[in-house]
């Protein structure tokens, strides 16, 4: 498009049709860095193109905050390259392409929130207006409160409306919900997408995976360090939504074994079936849709049935747990 | 039986993934973007950063009224004394105007502590200012508060009755200003090296010291040769000395050297400090 912009292909793992004529706005090349013995991060590539809400989830001590130190260009790599919009981390933010929002801290507590947006509003080249960037935040209405008397939530929202100041073209969020309840995460998500970061690229570490499932097109799975999946935030979801469906098998002795098979053969047979098991009288079965599985085994005199849906928290434990 | 329902709702992934729309917005603004001048150095932020000194009573109780109320105790008690040819309490005024702005130079510089443990520190690096212009800022508000001091104490002198021509209150005060930056350096020094809960302590208590050798709190005269001798070498005799000049009474020139000589010293180490510093962010 532009002659300044070097043409970049992103080398990311993601099956998907790249730009290829606009550089991405995140390219994290085997990014490493090690503290002492331990290895933070190791070797992750990481691709992200405009546009994109990606989820970077993953437990604490995954190597998260580390990532975006790196990326932001607070701390250099071991090995490897960050690249924001094709360019050093550190030009990215001189030219206010790309803000954070900083999990905790980062707050003059003797200012008030519109001389703190004010402030920050004053380093850039060039900025939004303070008023807009207080009212997309949601906190025009506490503008003259002094930071030390705000709650943990607005001032998160502080933080966020000095993320937007320069308009960045991608924002970076390292668990900005943190200590917020579930309707205060959700409050929080809903408003600043629905209007402050219509258009924007977004990168938000998170370790609640509801968050990711909700608010990301994209979730980056990462442990020890190194990213374990990648994928939309529907096949994410996808590997937890099938239900385990347990049942007695009714085995009494004028059964016989060919009506056990005729049964096995009906299960296989439904839709969403993943797999079927049987440990003495007891079958145990996974599958999407449990409803009907559990019809099935009703009509065929099982009992005992039991239905558990499988915790998000599970398909994570279980994907992040595998190691590289 | 125990059936667990997934709460979650759905429908809520948009389409935002298409990369068309967002990259080409991009693409365009990224013309018009620029790096800010000067390092992001402002009005508005030494505007701001004056304001919070303002705010922030601690500061102003000991830049401010500590002075005043040493020269209330030690300057007005020797108004009808002489030192050589000047008058002791104007002598006095002048030394306590040092002390105050160096305090208000020193705990300005160390501040730079508390706002890395803040986090304050690591949201500034993610604009576009310039350390050397934050440092600036620090060093610039720090010695607006100086002045402050000194314009307290001289008025304090000059309405008990001590009496000297205004040219000389203004070059001396001029001159205390001027000589505290380099106690703003040292205060960015130790506020890069020490964590914020000593800092300022650390450079108050140093501060006291320096002054009571370094000839601001009584004549350095009264102390053994040996200690007059090192003295001559710590920082506070020389802004001392060269404060006091415009009095008339003579003064020493190698003050001037020394003056410098530390300037150097503590631009060097807090340059140092802060690279040290910025590579642990």
């Amino acid at each position: 498009m532009t002659s300044q912009t070097p043409t970049h292909t992103p080398t990311s793992a993601p099956p998907s049709q790249t730009t290829t004529d606009s550089p991405a706005a995140v390219s994290l090349n085997h990014l490493s860095k090690s503290f002492g013995d331990l290895k933070a991060v190791d070797g992750l590539d990481l691709a992200i193109r405009p546009g994109e809400v990606v989820a970077f989830l993953g437990p604490n001590g995954a190597g998260k905050t580390t990532t975006i130190d790196m990326l932001l260009g607070l701390s250099q790599p071991d090995e490897g390259s960050v690249e924001i919009f094709g360019m050093p981390p550190r030009r990215a933010v001189a030219l206010g392409l790309v803000s954070s929002v900083m999990q905790t801290g980062g707050l003059l507590d003797d200012l008030t929130v519109r001389e703190t947006v004010d402030y920050t509003s004053a380093i850039f080249a060039s900025s939004l207006d303070t008023g807009l960037v207080l009212q997309r935040a949601g906190i025009t209405d506490i503008a003259d409160a002094v930071v030390k008397k705000c709650s943990g939530g607005q001032k998160q929202r502080l933080r966020f409306a000095m993320a937007l100041l320069p308009d960045p073209a991608l924002i970076v969020l390292d668990e900005p919900t943190t200590g917020m309840d579930v309707t205060g995460r959700r409050d929080f998500w809903h408003q600043m997408r629905a209007d402050a970061l219509t258009g924007k690229t977004i990168l938000f570490a998170t370790h609640y995976l509801e968050e990711a499932d909700e608010f990301a097109d994209r979730v980056v799975l990462v442990a020890d360090g190194t990213v374990v999946a990648d994928g939309p935030a529907h096949e994410i979801r996808g590997m937890t939504a099938a239900k385990t469906v347990s049942a007695t098998l009714p085995l009494t002795d004028d059964t016989s074994e060919a009506g056990v098979s005729e049964l096995f053969d009906r299960l296989a047979g439904l839709a969403g079936v993943e797999s079927i098991e049987v440990a003495a009288r007891r079958l145990k079965m996974r599958t999407t849709d449990s409803d009907a599985a559990a019809k099935t085994l009703f009509d065929n005199a099982c009992t005992d049935l039991e239905i558990t849906s499988h915790s998000l928290e599970d398909a994570f434990i279980s994907l992040t747990s595998k190691g590289a | 039986m125990s059936v667990q329902h997934s709460t979650r709702p759905t429908g809520t992934v948009s389409s935002r993934t298409a990369p068309g729309p967002a990259s080409a917005t991009f693409l365009t603004s990224l013309e018009n973007r620029r790096v800010p001048r000067l390092g992001g150095f402002s009005l508005t932020l030494l505007r701001l950063e004056l304001l919070r000194k303002l705010r922030n009573r601690r500061t102003l109780i000991f830049t401010m009224i500590m002075p005043a109320v040493f020269y209330l105790i030690f300057g007005l008690t020797n108004k009808d004394e002489m030192l050589g040819n000047t008058n002791a309490a104007l002598y006095i005024s002048v030394s306590l105007a040092t002390y105050g702005a160096m305090i208000a130079t020193t705990t300005g510089g160390a501040q730079v502590a508390v706002e890395r443990a803040l986090g304050w520190s690591r949201q500034l690096a993610l604009t576009p200012l310039h350390p050397a212009a934050y440092i600036l800022i620090k060093v610039i508000v720090s010695m607006a508060l100086g002045a402050v001091s000194v314009i307290v104490v001289f008025v304090l002198a000059a309405v008990t009755g001590v009496h000297a021509p205004l040219g000389t209150l203004i070059a001396s005060g001029l001159l205390v200003i001027l000589t505290s930056g380099v106690f703003a350096a040292f205060g960015v020094m130790l506020g890069y090296l020490l964590p914020a809960e000593n800092a300022i302590q650390v450079a108050s208590m140093v501060l006291g010291i320096l002054s009571l050798i370094g000839g601001l709190f009584v004549p350095l005269e009264i102390w053994p040769d040996t200690l007059q001798t090192i003295a001559r070498f710590t920082p506070a005799y020389g802004v001392g000395e060269i404060a006091r000049a415009p009095l008339g009474g003579g003064y020493d020139h190698w003050a001037i050297v020394s003056v410098i000589v530390w300037l150097g010293i503590f631009v060097a180490g807090s340059a140092w400090a802060l690279r040290r510093d910025t590579a642990r962010v």
